[in-house]
């Protein structure tokens, strides 16, 4: 592909744009709730500790996994809102199948991750197919079964739960499945989660499946425009299905660092809110790999940086979430904004290229 | 039309009226003259600059020059609602309704300050459905309501806010015969109380059943206007086409006797549940062979091409060189190597917002040069794109341009090529050179007319009668899903073509 | 898809429910809740309380669902409500504790409508997609929610960053006369007609205005939707936004009034849980935005629909909260029966459903017959079931605004 500057500039413009709003509006959320805008600038971007950067890298790799969830959707105009209940429930199955350890070692490791798959594709295939044999919204089912995962990972949960315990969780799982991490970091207490190579792959097989695949460009041109896929010959009703169950399928990646690195079990403390973060995520990424990548890192750091707030400045680390937010709002306005600028631009470039080369005037109707 | 230079009965005066959009002169000098409480006919072939005409008139958009004259007082609208408030109204050809309203609803939309929107309004609407002689209920839904009734809703709300002026914009492109009779009667009903009409058309005889005056408009500009009394069909349609147009001229024929594409008692019921979409359609194509397919627009062309596609599921068969392939998907028919040049290029030809090497595998994406394996060649896809661009001269800065920024004959050029390439025995090209500036449908002719005497089997659907006559072998005409008559393009001529359309009589 | 879709709607006739059928579906709704709890033996399957719990538990979710109807009816999809709700609790919480729960609800209409507005500016002004602005709003929404709080009520006598002080509630009141007529019939155990005191007694004791109040704007937006100029114009704006345009509606400022007021609605849904808890805390609104849209959707977006869908959450959740297990393992009773009759009305004309239901029918009358009671998840889950099997099984039937969700730019007309 030729690089095209002005375009690169443009798209790398808008979410840098939308960072100097986000500073901009929570600064003045912070000055008028009276709170020192000062110290907390320097706080979230002050140098992050040894213990902050493994921290950052485990959380970015999470968040990586839920965005590209949630982008395989939206790359065919599908809203899987359900990322979130995707991957407590697989979370939830793989970590007692994990508790159950029927194989040994790393191979109970596997074998939960594939079932964690398995789990997530299903709950998300009931929207796909809904949606192509009944015709509902995939944005309203997907909600709905959001809580109706929670409800049955809480009945199940107390179901398996240790019997006379506090925290109620599965079963731990055995200490030959339990995954150490890699210290990747010099000085750092913890480790960097074994399964990150779980986002490294997922993100790779993202790329090389919707740029360099004949499913891909099915994919992308469903997204694009659903009637020249079908007049291309592209069974729409098939690939809703099938992204749907990917989607789901990566969804239930999603548990699987924490899970085998950190939680050991699947307990009323494991992390919850994933799947949505994931969904601004993959906005503020364009739901391309890199660009995924990359708004993820920033969202972990945000948040990991944001936890010395209340101690530094005495502010809520909350204010970060409305930082997050209009973030993600600024970029989807830009976003769109460049995208009008930049069809309006080519035309006229194309328009005066050939009126340089005086084509015959064309009537139009 | 001796007196149209006195303003008390002249009800609109366009004059010197100028319009371009970028690389394009939509208008140049028009000038008419409407008489009040006429029917005033504007004819032209697709793409004139007859539609542009009216949204200047209706205030949709702003002529670059000249000058608007509505009742002997010139005028400058900005907005719609500025062309409403001199008594112009426009019933655009795709309606502006909203199905899940009623009637009433509808109309008031936007006028409530006149009757309100409540029993005064519907009193008002029952009072203009009685003196034009319309039969609505205002308190049905839109949606329950079929084409001609959608028309008059839409001519009544235009009434409604007082319009003495109505423009319809191919009223009768969406109606069946007795709907466009029961439409010319409405019409003369609005005349005779005071009510001005400008009818934009391209069918001949209907404008000369209805109108008064006629003025024909080509490339932009007006030719001249006439009055129907003493004017043929013949006449009209070379003034409308002039002499400067390439034609597509009839070459000897290379139909051969291996049929490569058989239709057989292809039928296609409406999901709507209407009147079916297709009835026992059959015909085969030769190898070598161009079968146009002529009608009136909306009467199953769309339809048998989608069935053919296999986008539509039907009942009988389906043919392709000798195999049944009625049960296979749109994929495995492409691959079979069916073209297609889709009616709705931006639609269902494109993705607008894809670079031209992108769209070049569209449609393709399961062949060479666009597929390795499971994987995409995009070595393969470009170099193909830029061989499409050089040979038929796609004008594009780049393959990596997207789709959207190129002019419609160069969108066109692209699907032609692409539609080309991987060696097809069948070409479905449906309106292939609708909206495309003369030089790519001079162009898009020749690789037709090319590729025929290679021995493609082409199936042509078209509005342009000239095209129609000067690219088949064979000419079918469809009216209401069915194929009615079969013409030889060497002996039919526009005119009876025409009326062909129209179901009146199959010449021989 | 659409076209299976479009096939549905022209095919289907649509019934209005004239005034005598509603009342009549009603007393069919009490005569079977009173067969119900004579043949189980649940006693909260209809009792005053369980009404009056319900009613409680609804409010909120219907004035969610209407502020969905709102915006929605003006083409405008709402994913942002439980956001909007969230803004609304804390404006409650925070002006309630200062100046009194009055002022509480004026503060939940405007900060929900603030939430609104700015839902309103990147759908409309900016022609964002709306799912994305909804999504993006709820995080907003909550960080900010928690974030004030933290700010707001730390340091107060009884609050802190997750709760705010007391709120002082509204006072309630009973309708004399008619609450303890209707009360003491329905302490007699009379077949039917304490089941219908029950339901009166419930619906007339311990009001506040608030809730009237509420209640009055269901009536209030149907006749501003549906026969004033301005709710034609809203509702254009959701049919055919281009069809508004061409004749002269100005649609951004239509959909702008539309989406804020909806956003007030929200807030004020979050109002009423204040109210309720005598508190705002951290996670008040525990996704009833979604249940609020969902009863909308069930409603057919429509004002009545929409009433009865919350009206029907809201009673399954009270269900669950008065001896839950046992009325709720009543009430599977009642749905396995309705179920294996509406699958023999059906048997005739449309087999596969037919058989759908009769297999659900019986599976229902399994778990009823082996199980003692239904676990509190479960009952959870009845609107989100619920809604998911309305929209699998009917949403032929459902229409919503056919121009709802599309971005529409000006010019798009002509």
């Amino acid at each position: 592909m030729r690089f095209d500057a002005r375009r690169a500039v443009l798209t790398l413009a808008a979410p840098l744009l939308a960072i100097v709003v986000a500073i901009i509006v929570t600064s003045l959320v912070l000055a008028i709730a009276g709170d020192p805008v000062g110290t907390v600038w320097s706080t979230i971007f002050s140098k992050p500790k040894p213990r902050n950067v493994v921290n950052i890298l485990n959380q970015g790799t999470v968040l990586y996994l839920s965005a590209l969830a949630a982008a395989v959707g939206f790359r065919m105009n599908l809203f899987n809102i359900g990322v979130d209940g995707q991957y407590r429930l697989a979370a939830f199955v793989a970590a007692y199948v994990a508790g159950e350890a029927w194989l040994p070692g790393k191979l109970n490791v596997l074998f939960s991750i594939l079932v964690a798959v398995a789990v997530g594709a299903l709950w998300a295939g009931i929207a796909g197919l809904l949606k192509v044999t009944r015709g509902v919204s995939e944005v309203i089912s997907t909600i709905m079964l959001n809580s109706i995962a929670t409800a049955l990972v809480a009945y199940f949960l107390r179901q398996v739960a240790q019997k006379g315990s506090n925290n109620i969780h599965t079963t731990d799982i055995p200490l030959s499945s339990q995954l150490q991490g890699f210290s990747l970091i010099p000085n750092a207490p913890n480790n960097v989660y074994t399964l990150s190579v779980l986002a490294v792959l997922a993100g790779i097989f993202f790329w090389v499946m919707l740029n360099r695949t004949v499913f891909g460009f099915n994919l992308r041109a469903t997204g694009q425009s659903e009637s020249a896929a079908v007049a291309s010959g592209v069974n729409v009703r098939k690939m809703v299905v099938v992204s749907m169950l990917i989607s789901g399928g990566i969804a239930g990646l999603i548990g699987m660092p924490l899970l085998f690195g950190d939680a050991h079990n699947y307990g009323l403390t494991f992390q919850t809110g994933l799947g949505f973060a994931g969904i601004l995520v993959a906005l503020l990424g364009r739901n391309h790999p890199v660009g995924i990548a990359f708004a993820a890192l920033l969202f972990a750091f945000l948040n990991e940086q944001s936890n010395a707030l209340q101690l530094k400045a005495g502010v809520s680390n909350d204010i970060v979430n409305i930082m997050l937010g209009v973030i993600v709002l600024s970029v989807v306005i830009a976003y769109e904004l460049v995208r009008r600028y930049n069809n309006a631009a080519e035309q006229r470039k194309v328009a005066a290229q050939l009126a340089a080369s005086r084509q015959p005037e064309e009537v139009a109707a | 039309m001796n007196d149209t230079s006195e303003p008390n009965t002249t009800a609109v005066r366009l004059t010197d009226i100028g319009k371009r959009f970028p690389g394009v002169i939509a208008n140049d000098q028009v000038n008419v003259t409407v008489r009040r409480a006429t029917v005033h006919a504007l004819v032209g072939e697709n793409g004139a600059g007859k539609s542009t005409l009216m949204k200047i008139l209706y205030g949709v958009q702003k002529p670059d020059s000249g000058t608007i004259e509505v009742d002997g007082r010139q005028v400058s609208f900005s907005s719609p609602s500025d062309a409403i408030a001199a008594g112009i109204g426009m019933v655009f050809q795709h309606f502006m309704l909203a199905d899940n309203l009623t009637v009433l609803e509808n109309v008031v939309l936007g006028a409530e300050k006149l009757h309100g929107s409540g029993d005064r309004a519907r009193d008002r609407i029952h009072e203009l459905a009685r003196s034009y002689g319309f039969d609505l209920d205002p308190d049905r839904l839109v949606e329950d309501l079929g084409v001609g009734d959608r028309q008059r809703v839409e001519i009544l709300k235009v009434l409604y806010r007082g319009a003495h002026t109505i423009i319809l914009d191919e009223p009768t492109a969406v109606l069946v015969p007795q709907e466009v009779e029961e439409l010319f009667d409405n019409l003369r009903g609005l005349k005779a109380e005071g009510v001005t009409v400008i009818f934009i058309s391209h069918k001949l005889d209907e404008v000369l059943a209805i109108a008064d005056d006629v003025t024909v408009i080509r490339r932009g500009r007006t030719v001249t206007t006439v009055d129907p009394k003493h004017t043929t069909a013949r006449q009209l349609a070379e003034l409308m086409v002039g002499s400067e147009l390439p034609s597509p001229s009839t070459e000897s024929s290379t139909v051969t006797d291996v049929v490569e594409l058989s239709v057989h008692d292809l039928s296609l019921a409406d999901p709507l549940g209407g009147r079916d979409l297709l009835t026992d359609v059959s015909f085969d194509i030769h190898r070598g062979e161009v079968v146009g397919i002529a009608g009136v627009e909306g009467n199953g062309q769309a339809e048998l091409v989608e069935a053919i596609m296999g986008m539509r599921k039907g009942t009988g068969t389906v043919g392709l060189s000798g195999e049944d392939i009625s049960g296979w998907s749109t994929a495995r028919r492409r691959e079979a190597g069916i073209g297609y040049i889709p009616e709705d290029r931006q639609r269902h030809g494109l993705l607008l917002d894809a670079p031209l090497w992108e769209n070049r595998m569209l449609g393709h994406q399961t062949r060479e040069p666009n597929r390795k394996g499971p994987f995409i060649d995009r070595g393969g896809a470009r170099s193909d794109t830029e061989r499409i661009v050089a040979a038929y001269d796609v004008r594009t800065p780049s393959i990596d341009t997207t789709a959207r920024a190129l002019s419609g004959g160069n969108q066109q050029k692209l699907i032609v090529g692409r539609e080309m390439s991987g060696d097809p025995v069948v070409l479905i090209a449906s309106h292939p050179t609708r909206g495309v500036d003369v030089g790519a449908q001079a162009a898009i002719w020749d690789y037709i007319k090319t590729a025929r005497r290679e021995g493609l089997a082409v199936l042509l659907i078209s509005a342009d009668l000239d095209e129609l006559i000067g690219l088949s072998d064979t000419i079918h005409v469809m009216l209401r899903g069915r194929l009615v008559g079969t013409v030889d393009p060497q002996t039919v001529t526009p005119q009876q073509l025409g009326s062909a359309m129209t179901g009146a009589e199959v010449p021989a | 898809m659409t076209q299976l879709l479009d096939k549905a709607t022209t095919t289907v006739r649509k019934v209005r429910p004239t005034w005598p059928v509603v009342l009549l579906l009603i007393a069919a709704g009490i005569l079977l809740l009173a067969l119900l709890r004579v043949i189980t033996g649940a006693e909260d399957v209809a009792s005053s309380g369980t009404v009056r719990a319900a009613v409680r538990a609804a409010m909120p979710l219907a004035l969610a669902g209407l502020g969905g109807l709102w915006s929605e009816r003006s083409g405008v999809v709402n994913i942002g409500l439980e956001g909007m709700m969230i803004m609304g609790t804390f404006g409650a919480g925070w002006a309630g504790y200062q100046w009194g729960m009055w002022a509480g609800v004026g503060f939940a209409l405007l900060f929900g409508a603030i939430a609104g507005l700015l839902h309103a500016l990147v759908t409309v002004g900016f022609g964002v997609d709306h799912i994305v602005s909804g999504v993006a709003i709820n995080i907003i929404a909550l960080g900010a929610a928690q974030y004030l709080a933290g700010l707001a009520f730390t340091g107060h006598p009884g609050g802190g960053p997750t709760q705010s002080p007391p709120v002082r509630p509204l006072s309630t009141f009973d309708i004399p006369g008619i609450s303890n007529l209707a009360q003491s019939l329905a302490d007699k155990h009379w077949f039917f007609v304490s089941d219908l005191g029950a339901l009166v007694a419930g619906l007339t004791t311990q009001l506040t205005f608030l809730t009237i109040g509420g209640l009055l704007l269901f009536p209030l937006t149907w006749f501003v939707l549906w026969r004033t100029t301005f709710g034609l114009r809203v509702r254009s704006c959701g049919e055919s936004p281009a069809a508004a345009e061409s004749l002269g509606v100005n649609v951004y400022l239509y959909k702008y009034i539309a989406v804020i007021i909806s956003g007030s609605m929200a807030g004020l849904a979050g109002a009423f849980l204040v109210q309720d808890a005598s508190v705002y805390r951290e996670g008040q609104t525990g996704g009833r935005g979604y249940i609020g849209l969902a009863a909308m959707i069930f409603g057919n977006w429509r004002p009545g629909g929409l009433l009865a869908g919350a009206g029907l959450f809201g009673y399954t959740d009270a269900l669950r909260l008065r001896s839950g297990g046992q009325s709720v393992h009543a009430l599977v009773l009642l749905l396995a029966v309705l179920l294996l009759f509406y699958a023999i009305y059906l048997l005739r004309t449309r087999r596969n459903q037919a058989v759908a239901g009769l297999a659900m029918g019986v599976g229902l009358l399994a778990i009823y017959l082996f199980t003692d009671t239904i676990p509190g998840d479960f009952t959870g889950m009845t609107p989100y079931l619920t809604t998911l099997l309305v929209l699998a099984l009917f949403s032929q039937r459902l229409r919503m605004p056919k121009a709802d969700g599309q971005v529409y730019r000006k010019g798009a007309a002509g």
